[in-house]
């Protein structure tokens, strides 16, 4: 076990590394190639002249790429100073880019908007994996009856239905029509229950989205689970039909539910675009889409480093819940 | 709608396909045999209709004796196993749910009119399985000892502690070396043959009176194949159950059995003591198993004799003879029997019975002057 938590660290600390290399081919490498000028990407479209030739200079950009490289890891781990055009900006560690449109350092918005994204994401996750797990386990064992072809169909729907539509519709009905809960978001600081109440509808549109893949998933992972011949042994030793889904079936089961749930929730990580927009939540969803429209290009650099990151290290959750559920993986 | 015009067919068929009037009913005497079955039907639902997997099958079984079924793959001998186990109902619902009629008498309690939980009470304690690929049938997710553990637990209130000692125990006398470390080893861990020892010993945990082997050798090697069939013959001596055993293997068949019953198309065709089947066989079929079956004294130039022809259908049962279209002898003249007239159990005397339409001479001739040269 110790050693394939080692081998799967070290593979991570490489995926990290190859991750931000790539990242950083694509904001500064292809620009260059494709005779966009990233100075003038980085301050936004209506700078000045000397702007953009002040940027160009703090960036470094007529360095060799190499040491632009440096530059850039030498700033997550110490920080760096942007020199140029007269004036110097300092960027402390970590120091994930500098947007200069908003003249603001990245990684304080990435740590002030990160906690509501993860807040966002972990309670949709909650939501989902408790009702789509027990409406997809249920349907699988009465499959073909009444409640399963309901189940599915709404899951269906789940999964057809965008969030904007879903999400739109819920705020109308019980946030305005009812009132049930806030339309609003309440950051968790100020009121605790007024930031539950705000965060109710994003959860459950988000998990109404995600349930039902996870519904169908396992319903399907269920059916072949209850057809293997090792469920057949439990009920030969005279387990009850309950733990006999329960304990052996349900284990099994959850192996493929675990790995979608670690990409989904790694994706997720980069925020919930189109909730965080519907619900007005302060995540780093909505703030890409501002650093899009901006043309904020550090930003979205940062987000993109950050999304990245939690794919891997939530792929890194799985696989050590792998080698806890499923023995045989510890030897892999 | 569809759903009891299914049923209401189904039941028609179970009754149509008994040939005759159910003679026994559910309020009919216990048996004095350890394990009786009687008229034993198991029909499942499929798209196309009923499949008739087991259509009235009646056999008997002392406590300490073996039983061997025999017959080709699709010939119900598992279905048969897994019924009286009850397992077939358990978990289906609605129009997946399997119908079985007849009666299963297993120490003076019948079972398939029996509650649910009752049955399940007495899985694991009183009758048991050995299930023919142990890879699959042990949850490769939790460890020996924890599977063995769990089928102590569930009959009797002990602590883990306990259990584990009784588990390593048992994997001790199965014949698995350093049991008390094997015990916490993952059933990837361990070898074919180990593993089997091992899905033995979590059948034998709770000293069943029944023990039922489902092909317990077909998916090991041929050494390791005689090992288990030396240690299920051992436990058997040791612990008094009643053994059913399972195969396509007469040779496994040989080695264990008191008595034999050849099935074919969900029935029985013949059944009588092994000594008997082997040596007098009474039906085609088996002449054609055994015709199949390879010899080390037989000329390696000489083919083996298939039993030509594929299993029948059974959704469309052939009405008659079952064995009617592969029999090779279907020409012979069975004295103003029609074809569509199924052949019935005959005794033939020493609880030997068969189930063909031609005359016991005719039978006794072809097997002294045509199969029994051959083999």
């Amino acid at each position: 076990m110790l050693t394939y938590l080692i081998r799967r660290l070290f593979a991570v600390a490489v995926m990290l590394v190859v991750i931000v290399l790539a990242v950083f081919c694509i904001f500064f490498l292809i620009p260059k190639w494709t005779g966009t000028d990233p100075a003038l990407m980085f301050v936004g479209k209506q700078a000045d002249k000397e702007a953009i030739e002040g940027v160009r200079e703090k960036l470094g950009l007529a360095d060799p790429v190499l040491l632009q490289l440096l530059e850039f890891f030498k700033g997550i781990f110490v920080g760096r100073d942007y020199t140029g055009g007269g004036d110097t900006i300092h960027c402390s560690a970590p120091c994930f880019g500098y947007s200069f449109r908003n003249e603001q350092e990245i990684w304080p918005v990435l740590t002030d908007r990160l906690p509501v994204t993860l807040t966002l994401a972990l309670g949709a996750a909650v939501v989902w994996l408790i009702i789509g797990l027990a409406i997809g386990v249920l349907s699988a064992l009465k499959r073909g009856s009444l409640w399963d072809r309901a189940a599915m169909t709404v899951a269906l729907g789940g999964v057809s239905l965008p969030v904007y539509f879903t999400g739109l519709i819920s705020l109308a009905l019980f946030a305005y029509q009812l009132g049930w809960v806030n339309n609003a978001f309440t950051p968790f600081e100020e009121n605790a229950a007024q930031w539950f109440s705000g965060m109710v509808l994003p959860w459950i549109t988000l998990a109404f989205l995600f349930g039902a893949m996870y519904a169908r998933l396992s319903r399907a992972t269920m059916l072949e689970v209850m057809g293997e011949d090792y469920i057949r042994t439990a009920r030969a030793k005279g387990l009850k039909e309950p733990v006999v889904i329960g304990k052996h079936a349900m284990r099994s089961t959850m192996t493929p539910v675990l790995t979608l749930l670690g990409i989904d929730l790694g994706a997720l990580m980069g925020g919930a675009i189109l909730t965080e927009t519907t619900f007005s939540v302060p995540g780093l969803g909505q703030a890409v889409l501002k650093a899009i429209n901006e043309r904020d290009l550090p930003l979205i650099l940062g987000v993109t480093l950050i999304t990245a990151t939690a794919v891997v290290l939530a792929n890194l959750i799985v696989d050590l819940l792998y080698g806890v559920i499923d023995p045989r993986v510890r030897l892999a | 709608m569809s759903d009891a015009a299914d049923s209401a067919a189904g039941a028609q068929s179970v009754e149509a396909a008994a040939g005759e009037p159910v003679e026994t009913t559910k309020a009919s005497a216990p048996p004095s045999s350890f394990l009786e079955v009687r008229d034993l039907h198991v029909h499942f639902p499929t798209q196309d209709g009923w499949v008739k997997s087991v259509d009235g099958l009646s056999f008997r079984l002392e406590k300490g004796k073996t039983l061997g079924i025999v017959g080709e793959s699709g010939s119900g001998k598992s279905v048969t196993s897994l019924g009286i186990m009850g397992l077939h109902t358990v978990g289906q619902y609605g129009r997946q749910r399997p119908h079985l009629s007849g009666e299963i008498w297993l120490d003076g309690r019948e079972l398939l009119g029996a509650e649910p939980d009752e049955v399940r009470k007495l899985r694991g304690r009183e009758m048991s399985m050995i299930f023919q690929d142990p890879l699959s049938a042990l949850h490769p997710y939790f460890t020996i000892g924890n599977q063995i553990v769990e089928a102590y637990r569930v009959h009797h209130s002990v602590t883990k502690k306990q259990a584990r000692r009784r588990a390593v125990e048992l994997l001790d006398r199965v014949g698995i070396p350093q049991p008390d470390k094997r015990v916490d080893s993952y059933p990837h861990e361990f070898s074919g043959g180990m593993r089997q020892r091992a899905m033995i010993a979590m059948s034998l945990v709770n000293n069943p009176e029944l023990l039922i082997a489902d092909e317990p050798t077909t998916a090991l090697d041929v050494t390791v194949q005689a090992q288990i069939l030396d240690l299920i013959r051992d436990l058997q001596k040791e612990f008094g159950s009643a053994v059913v055993i399972i195969t396509h293997d007469l040779g496994v068949v040989a080695e264990l059995s008191d008595d034999i019953l050849v099935m074919y198309g969900g029935r029985c065709v013949e059944y009588g003591t092994a000594e008997k089947v082997f040596y007098e066989p009474q039906h085609p079929y088996t002449w054609g198993l055994l015709g199949s079956m390879p010899r080390i004294d037989r000329e390696r130039t000489e083919r083996l004799v298939p039993v030509k022809g594929s299993p029948p259908s059974l959704i469309n049962v052939p009405s008659g003879c079952a064995f009617n279209p592969r029999c090779p002898y279907a020409d012979v003249p069975k004295g103003g029997v029609t074809r569509t007239e199924r052949p019935e159990l005959r005794d033939l005397g020493g609880g030997h019975y068969s189930a063909c339409h031609m005359s016991q001479e005719d039978r006794t001739r072809i097997w002294d002057e045509e199969i029994a040269p051959k083999l």
